[in-house]
């Protein structure tokens, strides 16, 4: 789509242009590039000198059994924020669509903690369930259910999930409303004439409509599981115990910072980047068959 | 509509408050941890309700902090928030602007190049990054937190969107009345935008306000860290017993202003939530 008319100018254009492409290229294209580069040399163990290497950062990291657990720990990370945020989002949403007195009420209780920050939600979540002093962890203690999350991988691994995913609710839940109420009422109400249950007529016509809705926040939440919750695992765990909580993203930052491996984690970098490449043209692609929609 | 009646409804409405209670109680207990001693915290069970300390830690959190008083560190979020805010909103209306009302060699070159900004958030390029705003003396520096987050692909879209929906004959009547192309700009555009504007402001100021890493990175002295990042350096650790009413009230500091801005100002940011993910 392209505008008829326009004006004619020919400095003015690049001009306005200007502030954006300057910051975009320093701060963008320029440290792309220069992790493309880092990602092909070995710097010396005192950094004084760097070799070409060509890709024998990427084959170690291939072959590195640290990352690939950390390729899992972000699977599996990824599958239950979404599962759980998306799944407590849409039971929200479904409820407050249905109640006509109070739903603006209910809607704005429900998406204020969009701008809790997922540092801050991870040091509040921290708070309930830390094994020293947390109230909900002494209660579960007391209730006799194992819970240690500062030795256990697979507690802590529980707990960055439950801040991640109660972080992304409020989100989830607005898309969700939205898409609800979109639905013409006539469709549920001949589906009700015609004799189906509540259940039923969720699970038939309610679902499928929303699918676009669904499809759109299933991306949104992968990349925010990927991408977004640094703060939440900085906090909380710092990626431990072991390497139990290390996503991806927390890796990069600390095989480059703390673990000063500039080629491995320049390397990290540029798969990532491809990653957010591959999602980046999925959301665009369905973004556009929803013009069609 | 249909099964809106009598006991299903108060049932609904039932659920509906239980579950937002769950759902609300970590920032209601991080509140009662903000009006606790550090003594009632760190024997539990502490107390459900809010105590009596709430000025003592309030003041003591605001004056003095832990590291830095969180006054001077909400100050600096302030600052960084509404610098990208504003900061983005400026340069990616002015690039929409040329994108959409000019053509120029070029023109599609510098399309794709913000667009590719898309597929590279901070967090993946954190160590280049770094290293570039290290290069260029912007460490502790308002200039280092805001300029490299301000570049943004999606508010840029965004004006590009709401510009094509604008009338071509607004801009044949402009030209016919002799206006050029900033008085235009100026005069027509800008408010038409308002509204998209206000909806992106409310966006990106919790985006800026929010910010994690970043800030860890880039600033390395107390007085410049922001709220956010301040906060993980007040808690409490194993070999330091801290002060946790403090850091609660720290954090409900910390929520304060973004919370305040997604309830007061709900329909522009419900907007502008919908509007950038397009």
């Amino acid at each position: 789509m392209e505008k008829r008319v326009t004006f004619d100018n020919r400095l003015l254009p690049y001009l306005l242009l200007a502030p954006q492409l300057l910051v975009t290229i320093v701060f963008f294209f320029w440290p792309a590039g220069q992790a493309l580069y880092q990602s092909l040399l070995l710097p010396d163990p005192f950094g004084l000198s760097a070799r070409f290497v060509w890709f024998s950062n990427f084959e170690y990291l291939l072959g590195d059994r640290y990352y690939l657990q950390s390729f899992m720990t972000t699977a599996v990370f990824t599958f239950f924020v979404t599962l759980v945020s998306m799944a407590v989002a849409l039971l929200f949403a479904v409820m407050a669509d249905q109640v006509i007195k109070g739903s603006g009420a209910y809607k704005t209780l429900l998406i204020w903690p969009y701008a809790v920050a997922p540092a801050v939600a991870g040091v509040m979540w921290l708070f309930m369930f830390q094994p020293s002093i947390g109230v909900l962890a002494y209660h579960m203690r007391a209730m006799g259910i194992p819970w240690d999350p500062v030795l256990n991988g697979s507690h802590a691994m529980t707990l960055v999930i439950a801040a991640a995913a109660w972080k992304q609710v409020s989100y989830n839940f607005l898309f969700f409303l939205a898409g609800l109420q979109a639905i013409p009422k006539s469709l549920i109400e001949a589906a009700a004439i015609d004799g189906a249950g509540r259940w039923h007529r969720f699970r038939t016509i309610i679902f499928p409509l929303l699918s676009p809705t669904t499809f759109f926040l299933l991306v949104v939440n992968i990349v925010y599981a990927f991408f977004e919750t640094f703060g939440i695992i900085h906090t909380m765990t710092a990626g431990g115990p072991g390497q139990s909580t290390t996503i991806l993203v927390y890796k990069v930052f600390s095989d480059g910072f703390v673990g000063q491996d500039l080629g491995s984690s320049a390397a990290q970098s540029v798969i990532l980047m491809v990653v957010v490449g591959v999602l980046t043209v999925i959301q665009f692609r369905y973004i556009e068959r929803r013009v069609h929609y | 509509m249909v099964e809106r009646r009598g006991w299903g409804m108060i049932a609904m409405h039932l659920v509906l408050i239980a579950g937002i209670l769950i759902f609300c109680f970590p920032i209601y207990l991080t509140f009662v941890g903000s009006t606790l001693t550090h003594f009632e915290i760190i024997r539990p069970p502490m107390p459900l309700l809010p105590g009596p300390h709430f000025v003592d830690n309030y003041t003591q959190a605001l004056g003095s902090g832990i590291n830095a008083p969180v006054g001077r560190m909400l100050f600096n979020s302030f600052v960084m928030a509404m610098g990208i805010a504003v900061g983005k909103i400026a340069i990616s209306i002015l690039s929409a602007y040329a994108i959409v009302y000019f053509r120029f060699p070029f023109r599609m070159l510098a399309f794709w190049a913000i667009f590719m900004t898309l597929m590279l958030p901070v967090e993946v390029r954190i160590v280049p990054t770094y290293e570039v705003a290290a290069s260029l003396g912007l460490l502790n520096s308002y200039t280092g937190l805001i300029l490299p987050l301000i570049a943004s692909a999606t508010a840029t879209f965004l004006f590009r969107q709401f510009f094509m929906t604008v009338p071509d004959e607004l801009v044949e009547a402009a030209r016919v009345d002799g206006a050029g192309p900033l008085r235009f700009f100026k005069d027509i555009l800008l408010p038409l935008s308002v509204t998209n504007i206000a909806a992106l402001f409310v966006i990106l100021f919790i985006y800026g306000w929010n910010q994690f890493l970043w800030p860890l990175l880039i600033t390395t002295r107390p007085e410049m860290n922001t709220i956010v990042m301040g906060l993980k350096q007040m808690m409490p650790t194993a070999d330091d017993y801290g002060n946790w009413p403090v850091t609660m009230a720290a954090a409900t500091l910390a929520i304060l202003p973004p919370v305040a801005v997604v309830v007061f100002m709900q329909r522009l940011f419900v907007k502008g939530l919908v509007e950038t993910e397009k």
